[in-house]
């Protein structure tokens, strides 16, 4: 059903979308390749998380077309959209793992749900995972027992777990200390060598996403700026760019009627 | 005048289309009841936690809601000097009314609100987004054990409450005040017919239905609470809503299947 020798795993096209009357993306154009690390840069509210809900059918766009492994996702069923997400493996922000289970049975819930296999393969293939992210002597704790760093490993342990063709990551730097990020930087980069993942990671986190990067797109204000691999980005001129490589704050051209009515509107 | 009557049509608009959510709730959750694969684990599980652990409370709400139905019942036609008839007026209230109202009330407060609560903090933690992601239908894996658990334990609860409280009536009526053993049991055999029990049965089979419907329902579709409210806040906010809903939504059916079957 699923062509696994294609190039492009995910294409975008014109991409459009919005929140009763604000427009939250517009015109979003993109690709990406097999195998490589696509990094989604922008601030909080930018609208990047929004662009990785859509990718995985979670949200549906106002426009445009959204292709994942080769299918468009738009109009699909849900049974559809269902058999194609067990190609892929989401990690969510805070892990959002299931807080009545132990981290081995949320780990171990998808392979419950979709094979076969027997308590013990499961059981070996959970712990292989864990092991991979240094999860392996808390296998019985629960979520709540979990500090925010595990939780996102373990996020991610459960989101591999089915061995996905696409891994999407959601802000994996996001409130965690610079050592701590930098170990799941690393741990991003094993999971493309080490199981030919295609990862798409959404972060704000500059050095991150330079550090893990093939590819990175900026969204500023629901708009794309720039696609390109990390040399194109630095050597950008867009303000908006410059900017954000040197951490400026942006200073908004700010008309003095606007403000005073911002202020006193009812 | 105008903007008061479309914020009216808009409010009315409102609440249709989340009437049609809840409607959509119900089919979807429905379809994956009566497809394959089907998980009796998680059955077990849910009718485990509806049924079993609502029975404590039940049994003691029941022995007392008997005994004190005997007590008035028993003032009452002491006056007019028709004790005999104190085993059928137990017995049709119970069967008819009370068991499964109270039933209800009691599964509502207790497993209900805890329900609610909970679907609601996995809709704000992500992980019913999370539940897709992993291609596991949320319909099939959260709501189809949840509404067969309520449909299935509701009316053996509501069961349990009335038997237990016909013993009530019984300590009060026969071994506290003297009414006769014999026309207590057997008021009640020949007055109650195969109709109160078809009443009762079907009251409290609609009942299970509707609360963990509502709960579920509610929990489910956090998101588009009209307030915003999201958060810890939003899940209290349900939560009360899923409480006073689903014992308006018992009561309001309770006479309307009274009407309907009498």
């Amino acid at each position: 059903m699923i062509d696994s020798n294609i190039k492009n795993v995910i294409e975008i096209e014109g991409l459009d979308t919005w929140y009763g009357t604000k427009q939250i993306l517009s015109n979003i154009s993109l690709h990406v390749e097999r195998k490589e690390v696509m990094v989604i840069m922008g601030h909080s509210g930018s609208g990047k998380s929004t662009l990785l809900r859509h990718m995985i059918g979670l949200n549906n766009p106002v426009s445009g077309s959204i292709k994942l492994l080769g299918k468009e996702i738009t109009g699909l069923s849900r049974n559809e959209l269902y058999e194609l997400r067990k190609h892929i493996g989401v990690a969510f922000q805070n892990g959002a793992l299931f807080s009545s289970m132990t981290l081995q049975e949320n780990v171990e819930l998808p392979l419950h749900e979709h094979t076969r296999l027997d308590h013990n393969t499961i059981r070996i293939m959970s712990r292989l995972k864990l092991e991979l992210m240094n999860l392996s002597d808390n296998e019985t704790l629960m979520p709540a027992e979990l500090s925010g760093g595990m939780l996102k490993r373990a996020g991610l342990a459960r989101a591999v777990i089915m061995d996905p063709e696409i891994l999407f990551f959601d802000e994996p730097s996001a409130g965690l200390d610079p050592v701590t990020s930098a170990e799941l930087d690393d741990l991003i980069l094993q999971l493309r060598d080490a199981l030919n993942m295609t990862i798409i990671v959404v972060t704000h986190e500059m050095e991150s996403a330079f550090k893990i990067a093939d590819r990175i797109t900026v969204i500023d204000n629901g708009q794309q700026i720039i696609t390109g691999d990390k040399e194109t980005i630095k050597k950008s001129t867009d303000p908006r760019i410059v900017n954000m490589l040197e951490r400026r704050a942006m200073n908004e051209n700010i008309n003095a009627d606007d403000y005073l009515n911002k202020l006193t509107r009812n | 005048m105008s903007t008061n009557r479309t914020q009216a049509l808009s409010s009315i608009e409102a609440i249709v289309v989340r009437f049609g959510i809840a409607g959509i709730f119900l089919f979807e959750t429905a379809r994956t009841i009566v497809l394959p694969p089907y998980s009796f684990s998680a059955l077990m599980k849910q009718i485990a936690f509806i049924g079993a652990r609502s029975l404590l409370v039940i049994v003691v709400a029941g022995l007392f809601v008997g005994m004190v139905i005997a007590l008035q019942f028993y003032d009452t036609l002491v006056r007019f000097g028709s004790v005999s008839l104190l085993g059928s007026a137990v017995g049709l209230s119970l069967i008819r009314e009370l068991g499964p109202v109270l039933t209800a009330l009691m599964v509502i407060g207790r497993s209900g609100s805890a329900m609610c609560a909970e679907i609601g903090i996995m809709r704000v933690d992500n992980q019913i987004d999370a539940l897709e992601c992993m291609a596991i239908d949320p319909y099939r894996y959260l709501f189809a054990p949840r509404i067969l658990a309520g449909i299935i334990c509701v009316p053996l609860l509501t069961a349990i409450f009335i038997l237990v409280g016909i013993f009530g009536g019984y300590f009060v009526g026969v071994i506290l005040f003297g009414v006769s053993p014999g026309s207590y049991f057997q008021g009640m055999a020949d007055t109650v017919l195969n109709r109160d029990l078809f009443m009762g049965f079907s009251k409290s089979l609609v009942f299970g239905l509707l609360i963990v419907w509502i709960a579920c329902d509610k929990g489910f579709n956090l998101h588009l609470d009209k307030h915003g409210a999201y958060g810890s806040e939003g899940v209290s906010r349900i939560t009360t809503e899923a409480v006073v809903l689903s014992s308006i939504a018992v009561l309001f059916s309770d006479y309307l299947l009274s009407a309907l079957i009498l």
